[in-house]
């Protein structure tokens, strides 16, 4: 027995039915970070409370993902008012319960936050702080899987691939290689079984889209992959995700059999000839893994070490076999395409980056934590408005994009449209979407110094560019931010990081000098000030305390 | 083939390759570490950088690594642009950071790949102040000294260890900076090709620990091209020696037989000539009234007076010559006693064997395959042979041979060969067809496709059956069980799809059914029209050498000594209490008057005898050597061996002198005797062009054994005398033994040593090759002396054997296999001795139930009246009624394998 479209829409016209009766729902957060503070004991007190007061009909308690708003938490959301409490604890409980119908507390309300709610056109986080992650009813009730089911009855193969190139959707693990093209050059692979695999081993320090997907909306990303399957003719997906993130292994675990449960994944899905089913894959936490050859030596269970391209996984990826592999968020913007039109999503961004982007906004701004917004937002826009500028009126300095392989952006550009291009054009990446906002008191050399050294220890040790250039990178920055350097170092950077990015094996070492790179061009009077004046401008390096034990 | 333009300069290349591999091949220099010609590219080092213009009017470029990019039509490349040398002096400079710098102490110094690319590069000045990175050693075990701290993480050790040999317990540890190559923990390197990590290393890490014993620098050393010895294969190789003493082998590149890789025994069993169990000097029983048995040294002039009076006042005199000693000394030794009293040496069951092999190599039609050849195979079937331990490499290219089928996959890809991690990707786990029946499981059951252990009579039904399974005409196999029949049909399938099927047998199992099974399989598959090749395993270096020689068997020739028609034997190089039972050496020791040995060791037969002559080993003399293909190869002396050790073939050209009495001598230099050979035996016609002749030169000059920067030449022997001697006198080769002649590129088979200017290490093999991993520049040396009859009339062989019925009191005995120990000359080597194991009797497990036997429990072995207590040795799959005794190992020489014995428990000594 099959699932048909009947019993989809009988699953969703129930849930929504279930959802009208309350007059309020309180959503708690139960994403990684709200829970790292206490949500799940929240959420159990919110639960009793309301059960001791007798009103289970008119007013839920669910745990949704995440929303957003990461620093501030716990957060509760409560609809249908859109009121947003933060820092709540459990014995705010009562309090928040009696005010249900009248105006916010102030003391809770993220009243300031305001637009970093309001100014968000959700595709990706949609679902987010929306549904429970753990119910896929819940997934159903919000159009979820109909683009499977779309895609599987109504369309070709090719239609879908049609719609994604039509969209103009580009990979969003930070190449930016368009998704259509991609799914062609798979689907006319000819050879072999073919599989899809979503790369889930979100690395970057400080960022984190991936993983609140993964925890606030596993089933979107399932969807994706299905569709993208039943697109390049697969019929076994891999998520490969970390062990360090044990909440969203879990939840897409649940999803999984959940899914197979229902039948969306499995043999005849929606009674068509299509077959899915999907794998997950726990890495060890070694950023390379993220590079789709050494994610595929990982799968394989051989040592996560990268092979020279081509040939590309479209064609010779998994076992041999041709291989789809696309990011966590690439997947999730899948089922929305499918369900609206890829022409729907090309109105949205810009020119050449159609759609939006989820950034983990982190670092020196007001409003930490996870945001999207549509490709060609200002800078400005993301810090200012919707990261509610910075903490003490302070002075901006850089946004640092796209993690270890991205560079540093300053003050000059904060106008710029954000997309792939505009990106490059500065000398940093898109990324997979970390966003680091640094005021006067970063020093640049710091944080050059910071990501040479993830880079230096995540390199796989392979090739010598990067297992021996980002050592050495890492060492003479190491010297000056402790005083010891020469201007001749600042050369020496330079012909460095342009070997490294001209001739690493892999994209860990060709990016890994970008931060520097960046900072040099951008910042070098920090540099010259840290070797000429032995000074840190931002007293972010000890080079005095180096000095002194001189 | 396609143009290429290399700074601007058209070349013609093949299409396809990859342009490092182009340019090698054109003589241009270009860096490299992870490319290696065996093991292909995986673009890790990023030293083989060169820059790549779009077009003519494209002056910026791209800097690519050129072992990563395919030649192809009108490709422009600069290997001297200024980006591209600075880039790889960069990489360099990189690899450099953390190495120690401590090349004065270093085995590898003065050949070290990395010392000629930091040179090529033109890195000369370190600039980081940074302390360096440290590693632990470990003990790898006698053959191979590990220096992590030397390491440049090219990798190659690995991907050789792992991928290529299929070793296990060498592995990459840890990820960037601190990666770390060795094993898990301490011990000795298992797999039996760990000796060409000292070749493979492009640095110190891994140096030839019996080497480092006697250490001498590359260019201290005498070297001359050598054969190896130590199986029947005839692997090229480079001996070197210095004060008179052999220090160590290296790989010599046959492109038809070796490649570039040796296997363990072959590259560490030299020692045998340094050895305490040398004879030196001649030794003979004096005091023959007083009835001393005891042997004493004696002067040359006495053992060569003693030895003329013996010959000159013997009527007959037979001579037993020797399967591991070369033709010209055999052919000496026959030429002294006659061709009616001359021996092979080999036991009657081996000779069988090995004329058996030669028969059907004759009669063909298939030929036999060359080493290299098995590479290429395409599907393989091993009758009867544990080949990791018989003929080590040829295991090893069987191995790479399985590839040959799954690469199909790769061509459909348009996946360049060489493009190792895809290639390696594309195949997977997948392996062609190779289907082993060996008596236990070999060392290559890890990639064999089915393997079937069973007794050799029912490995040889096997044979036949598929035999008939692929050609009607070949005698069917009645009674074959059903499952039995089944395997048949499976393997003669796999064989009929293949191109260029191989099938593999030797003398190993002791059964002439095998070797005949196997030769019905590669006839049947001929009659299909596939290009089957024939690859006998021999047992000794020379097995097919004297065993186109027809001398008579050893047997045979004791039987003539106690018919009392003879007064002198004279054994050459031979052990015969390893190849005959005790009692029958002793019988043709009591049946002679004189019994005379020459040899280089002190083994059992030389303890018995009244003349002890010492013998030149393997480096010390000249000679040539058939090997299991058929092909002659030459091996030059080394080093003239110190007075008065003597070349075999002098001591008999002495005896020959005085028997003749007066007769002109005809074979004063080695060439004469090689012509007479070639007279009396004209199988050996092609002999005489393996090499140039002695009086060959070139320029006017004789080619240097020494290298040109060989040092101390004036003073190596200025403690025994002031005065200068002269270098020794060389009047056999075109060799010299000194520094003074040639020091180019000499022809292949005269080759002492590899050596190009700015390549001091093994790598500059490269230019001594028409093309990367192509044949030698002059053509690979060897002649074949065996090639099958155009049309020969050749019928199936259809003694099938019946099937083996085990009994319940009685076990068939075959021979096991060690490749450290199974040979008698390596056994002697200290480093190969650690690695033997020690006696044991292998049972299988329904037998051990049966006795009631557990392992390692003592077992009495009882051999036609002789009884061993023997420590047993449960094997899963060893058939019921079968047990072995490992061949070679003390206690167990001489015994006429295969035997029926009576085993049982051994009764323990009473605790008092």
């Amino acid at each position: 027995m099959t699932l048909s479209i009947e019993d989809l829409e009988g699953i969703a016209r129930i849930e929504k039915d279930k959802r009208e009766s309350f007059t309020y729902q309180i959503n708690v957060c139960v994403a990684a970070g709200c829970l790292s503070c206490q949500s799940g004991v929240l959420k159990e007190a919110f639960e009793k409370e309301v059960s001791r007061r007798g009103w289970e009909n008119w007013c839920s308690v669910k745990g949704v993902g995440c929303l957003g708003l990461c620093a501030a938490g716990p957060l509760i959301s409560i609809q249908p008012d859109g009121t947003y409490y933060r820092g709540v604890g459990a014995p705010d409980v009562s309090e928040i319960l009696e005010s249900l119908g009248g105006a916010p507390i102030p003391r809770l309300d993220c009243a300031s936050s305001r637009p970093f709610f309001e100014q968000q056109p959700k595709i990706v986080l949609e679902n987010s702080g929306r549904i429970d992650p753990e119910r896929i009813e819940d997934y159903i009730a919000e159009d979820g899987y109909k683009a499977l089911y779309n895609a599987l009855r109504m369309m070709r193969p090719s239609e879908v691939i049609e719609q994604v190139l039509a969209s103009g959707l580009r990979g969003r693990g930070g190449a930016g290689f368009p998704t259509g093209v991609k799914w062609t050059a798979v689907a006319k692979a000819s050879n072999g079984n073919k599989f899809v695999v979503c790369n889930a081993d979100e690395g970057d320090p400080g960022a984190f889209m991936d993983r609140s997907i993964l925890e606030s909306d596993p089933h979107r990303v399932i969807e994706g992959m299905a569709v993208a399957a039943y697109a390049v003719g697969a019929n076994t997906g891999f998520i490969y995700v970390r062990a360090e993130y044990p909440l969203a292994v879990q939840r897409v675990r649940t999803a999984i059999s959940q899914a197979r449960h229902l039948g969306v994944l499995g043999n005849n899905v929606f009674n068509s000839q299509f077959s899915f089913d999907i794998n997950v894959r726990l890495g060890a936490g070694a950023f390379v893994c993220g590079e789709e050859t050494a994610l595929i030596a990982s799968i394989e269970g051989r040592g996560g070490r990268p092979r020279p391209r081509p040939p590309f996984p479209a064609e010779f990826g998994l076992w041999g076999q041709p291989t789809l592999i696309n990011n966590v968020e690439t997947f999730a913007n899948i089922p929305p395409i499918i369900r609206k039109g890829g022409k729907w999503f090309a109105t949205i961004g810009t020119e050449k980056s159609k759609g939006t982007k989820v950034f983990a906004l982190a670092g020196r701004v007001n409003n930490t934590g996870l945001i999207e917004v549509p490709m060609g937002t200002t800078l400005r826009e993301i810090v200012f408005q919707i990261g509610g500028g910075i903490p003490g009126d302070r002075a901006f300095k850089a946004v640092q994009t796209g993690g270890p392989s991205g560079g540093c952006i300053p003050e000059q550009f904060l106008d710029m449209a954000v997309d792939y291009e505009s990106l490059a054009s500065v000398g940093s990446i898109m990324g997979s979407g970390g966003l680091i906002v640094m005021d006067d008191t970063s020093c640049m050399v710091d944080v050059a110094h910071f990501f040479m050294e993830f880079c230096m220890s995540e390199s796989c040790g392979k090739c010598v560019p990067c297992r021996v250039g980002t050592s050495q990178i890492y060492h003479l920055l190491n010297r000056i931010t402790k005083g010891e350097g020469k201007l001749s170092d600042l050369d020496m950077l330079e012909d460095l990081s342009d070997l490294l990015k001209n001739t690493s094996l892999c994209g860990l070492g060709q990016t890994a000098p970008n931060p520097i790179m960046s900072t040099l061009r951008y910042f070098r009077d920090e540099y010259v000030a840290h070797i000429e004046e032995k000074r840190c401008p931002a007293e972010a390096c000890k080079i005095h305390e180096a000095r002194e034990a001189v | 083939m396609v143009t290429i333009y290399v700074d601007n300069m058209p070349y013609q290349v093949r299409e396809g390759q990859n342009l490092l591999v182009a340019c090698l091949s054109l003589g241009f220099d270009i860096p490299h570490f992870c490319w290696h010609p065996a093991l292909h590219s995986v673009g890790s080092c990023r030293l083989c950088a060169v820059k790549i213009f779009r077009d003519e009017n494209d002056t910026r470029g791209r800097i690519f690594m050129s072992c990563m990019t395919p030649a192809t039509e009108g490709v422009r490349i600069s290997i001297n642009d200024p980006e591209a040398r600075h880039f790889r002096a960069s990489v360099i400079e990189w690899l450099m950071l953390n190495h120690p710098h401590d090349c004065p102490v270093c085995d590898e110094g003065g050949e070290c790949h990395l010392q000629d690319m930091t040179v090529m590069t033109g890195h000369v000045y370190r600039r980081t102040r940074k302390k360096k990175r440290t590693y632990s050693n470990q003990n790898l075990g006698p053959f191979i000294n590990h220096e992590m701290n030397r390491c440049i993480q090219c990798y190659r050790c690995v991907r050789f260890y792992r991928d290529y040999a299929g070793g296990r317990d060498l592995d990459v540890f840890g990820v960037h900076s601190r990666v770390y190559f060795g094993r898990l923990e301490e011990g000795a390197l298992e797999n039996e090709f760990s000796g060409n990590l000292v070749e493979i290393c492009p640095t110190g890490v891994f140096t030839d620990k019996t080497f480092k014993k006697r250490y001498t620098r590359k260019w201290d050393l005498q070297t001359a091209p050598s054969i190896c010895v130590h199986c029947g294969l005839g692997c090229n190789t480079i001996a070197g020696e210095r004060y008179g003493t052999l220090r160590r082998i290296l790989n010599r590149y046959n492109g038809q037989v070796n490649g570039y890789f040796l296997c363990d025994r072959g590259r560490f069993g030299y020692d045998f000539l340094n050895s305490d169990r040398r004879v030196r000097e001649p030794l003979a029983k004096t005091g023959q009234g007083s009835g001393s048995t005891a042997l004493e040294p004696i002067s040359a002039d006495e053992a060569l007076s003693r030895l003329v009076d013996i010959v000159q006042n013997s009527s007959r005199v037979i001579g037993i010559g020797s399967p591991r000693t070369p033709l010209e000394a055999n052919f000496a030794l026959r030429d002294l006693v006659g061709e009616e009293n001359f021996s092979s040496g080999m036991a009657q069951a081996e000779q069988d064997l090995v004329s058996l092999i030669v028969h059907i190599l004759r009669e063909g039609p298939a030929p036999s395959a060359s080493l290299r050849e098995l590479e290429s195979a395409d599907a393989a079937l091993i009758l009867g042979e544990d080949l990791t331990n018989t003929a080590p490499m040829m295991a090893l290219y069987l191995r790479q041979s399985v590839r040959r089928k799954p690469m199909a996959v790769v061509n459909e890809l348009r996946i360049p060969g060489w493009l190792d991690a895809a290639v390696r990707g594309a195949v997977q786990g997948n392996k062609g067809p190779l289907f082993i029946a060996a008596p236990i499981a070999a060392g290559l059951d890890d990639v064999a496709t089915e393997t079937y252990h069973a007794a050799p009579d029912d490995i040889a039904r096997l044979g036949f059956a598929v035999a008939h399974e692929l050609d009607t005409q070949a005698p069917a196999v009645v009674d074959l069980p059903a499952d039995r029949h089944a395997l048949a049909v499976r393997i003669a399938a796999a064989l009929r799809e293949a191109e260029r099927p191989v099938v593999v047998s030797g003398t190993s199992s002791m059964s002439p059914a095998v070797i005949q099974a196997a030769a019905n399989v590669a006839w049947a598959l001929h009659s299909r029209g596939r290009q089957v090749t024939l690859s006998f395993v021999a047992p000794e270096c020379n097995s097919l050498g004297v065993a186109l020689m027809e001398g008579r068997s050893l047997e045979d020739a004791i039987e003539m000594a106690e018919r009392g028609q003879v007064d002198t034997v004279v054994t050459l190089e031979n052990d015969l209490f390893a190849r005959a039972p005790r009692d029958l050496v002793d019988r043709l020791r009591a049946s002679c008057r004189n019994f005379v040995v020459i040899d280089h060791c002190l083994t059992g037969t030389a303890e018995v005898a009244d003349l002890v002559l010492p013998a030149a080993a393997f480096a010390e003399s000249q000679g040539t050597l058939v090997n299991n293909e058929g092909r002659a190869q030459r091996s030059y002396r080394v080093f003239p061996a110190p007075d008065p050790i003597g070349e075999s073939r002098r001591w008999l050209s002495k005896a020959v002198m005085a028997r003749a009495r007066g007769r002109t001598e005809e074979w004063e230099s080695f060439d004469d005797l090689v012509t007479r050979m070639r007279q009396a035996l004209p199988v050996f016609q092609p002999v005489s062009n393996l090499a140039p002749s002695a009086d060959a030169r070139i320029v006017g000059r004789k080619i240097a054994r020494q290298p040109h920067r060989c040092s101390g030449r004036t003073a190596m022997l200025a403690n025994v005398s002031m005065r200068e001697p002269p270098p020794p006198r060389d009047a056999d080769s075109p060799l010299s033994f000194s520094m003074e002649g040639f020091q180019g590129i000499s022809p292949p088979p005269l080759n002492p040593r590899y050596w190009a200017p700015g390549w001091n290490s093994a790598q500059s093999l490269n230019k001594f090759q028409e093309e990367i991993a192509g044949p030698l520049r002059g053509g690979d040396p060897g002649q074949r002396l065996i090639e099958p009859r155009d049309n020969g009339g050749r019928e199936y062989f259809n003694a099938i054997p019946v099937a083996f019925s085990p009994s319940d009191d009685e076990w068939l005995i075959l021979p096991s296999y060690h490749i450290f120990g199974s040979e008698e000359l390596s056994a002697l080597s200290p480093a190969i001795a650690e690695r033997i194991p020690s006696a044991y009797v292998a049972i299988g497990e329904e037998d051990a139930d049966l006795l009631g036997m557990s392992e390692g429990m003592l077992a009495r072995v009882e051999i036609a009246g002789a009884a061993e207590s023997l420590p047993a040795r449960i094997v899963a799959d060893l058939p019921r009624g079968v047990a072995l005794l490992p061949k070679g190992l003390e206690r167990l020489k001489g015994l006429a394998i295969p035997v029926r014995a009576r085993i049982g428990k051994a009764v323990q000594a009473e605790k008092s």
